[in-house]
């Protein structure tokens, strides 16, 4: 491996940017792609669906065969609201492998006794989105059940292409929101991406059981992020 | 608070480099059945066979390891094939069952 190919995928990698190692596995050159790079032919074919899908592999292009090993970034799980379900749901996610950030300008919520070890920010979101921007690999949870907090910080993930967006309260209270979202002139079609009532309906009561249940829908959305469906599912 | 992580091969192979150590690469390109290590997994071996990571669950790193040793002697990437069918592979012990394809090259 090139020396300058390991330093240039360390440094992406450490800017959450997804990036491919292609290995041309005949004379053993390679080079890091960044999403995004042009790559022509049907190798740059390869190279899109890889980064879609996540899996690295061997493909054959012009003749060479060549291996791509994808790195993408760690999901992180930006909670809004220090909540009961935030603290139960924090070190779960944790345990599955995400980064995990909590905002809430409420002190009396945000703090660090309540979530020992966490990445906590006690202010608003859009101060602390502004400093520690979501991407693509973030999926929020809005929390809070209050709507000066929670729709900034929704608004802000739409943009960002977040790969999981969900909303917690009831039909009742998400058909309010989808008013003040259209009012606030979003599409019909960002505002469907909004998981709400949040969580898969699993008749979860408790909050570590709503926690479950919005943990299980976002690893759905992780695994089934711009792939063909998977097994044993119809398309 | 961030996710509970295995110490990472690449970052480690990074600064072992900025410690002028010698450093092979060994990464898993294919595997066929139940293998423990998926597909761009690495394993990352020094001269004097220190490594981190993996490429199996532990089954084959040791034939993987002495391999390192003569790609870093004479700089030219191997590719090793573990499996049930190789009669070595079985002695190494990939003995789920699956079979494995390991990429070995030297850094720099």
């Amino acid at each position: 491996m090139d020396p300058y190919s390991l330093k240039k995928l360390n440094a992406l990698r450490k800017e959450r940017r997804a990036a491919i190692l292609l290995t041309d596995l005949g004379d053993g050159r390679d080079r890091v792609i960044a999403e995004g790079d042009a790559v022509a032919g049907a190798l740059g074919e390869a190279v899109a669906k890889a980064f879609r899908s996540g899996k690295s592999g061997t493909v054959v292009a012009d003749g060479r065969t060549f291996f791509l090993n994808v790195h993408l970034p760690p999901p992180r799980l930006v909670m809004i609201g220090a909540v009961h379900i935030s603290q139960v749901l924090a070190p779960m996610a944790r345990l599955v492998g995400f980064d995990v950030h909590i905002v809430d300008p409420r002190t009396a919520f945000a703090s660090p006794e309540r979530f020992p070890e966490v990445r906590l920010d006690a202010e608003w979101p859009e101060d602390a989105l502004a400093r520690t921007p979501l991407d693509p690999y973030c999926a929020l949870a809005a929390l809070t059940h209050d709507s000066k907090i929670d729709d900034p910080a929704i608004r802000r993930a739409l943009d960002a292409g977040c790969f999981y967006i969900g909303a917690l309260g009831s039909r009742k209270t998400h058909a309010k929101r989808i008013e003040r979202l259209t009012a606030a002139s979003l599409s019909q079609t960002a505002i469907d991406t909004i998981r709400a009532p949040i969580g898969l309906p699993i008749g979860a009561a408790s909050p570590a059981e709503i926690a479950v249940a919005i943990l299980a829908e976002i690893i759905d959305a992780l695994r089934s992020r711009g792939i063909e469906p998977r097994k044993g599912e119809a398309a | 608070m961030t996710a509970i992580q295995t110490r990472d091969p690449l970052q480690i192979a990074e600064s072992w480099m900025g410690e002028g150590r010698d450093v092979a690469i060994a990464t898993v390109v294919e595997t066929w059945g139940s293998a423990p290590r998926p597909v761009g997994s690495h394993l990352i071996i020094d001269a004097d066979s220190h490594f981190e990571g993996s490429v199996s669950g532990g089954c084959v790193e040791g034939a993987v390891v002495a391999e390192a040793a003569d790609v870093l002697e004479d700089g030219k990437p191997r590719m090793l094939e573990f499996g049930v069918a190789d009669e070595t592979a079985w002695e190494v012990g990939l003995s789920c069952g699956g079979r494995i394809k390991v990429y070995v090259e030297r850094l720099g």
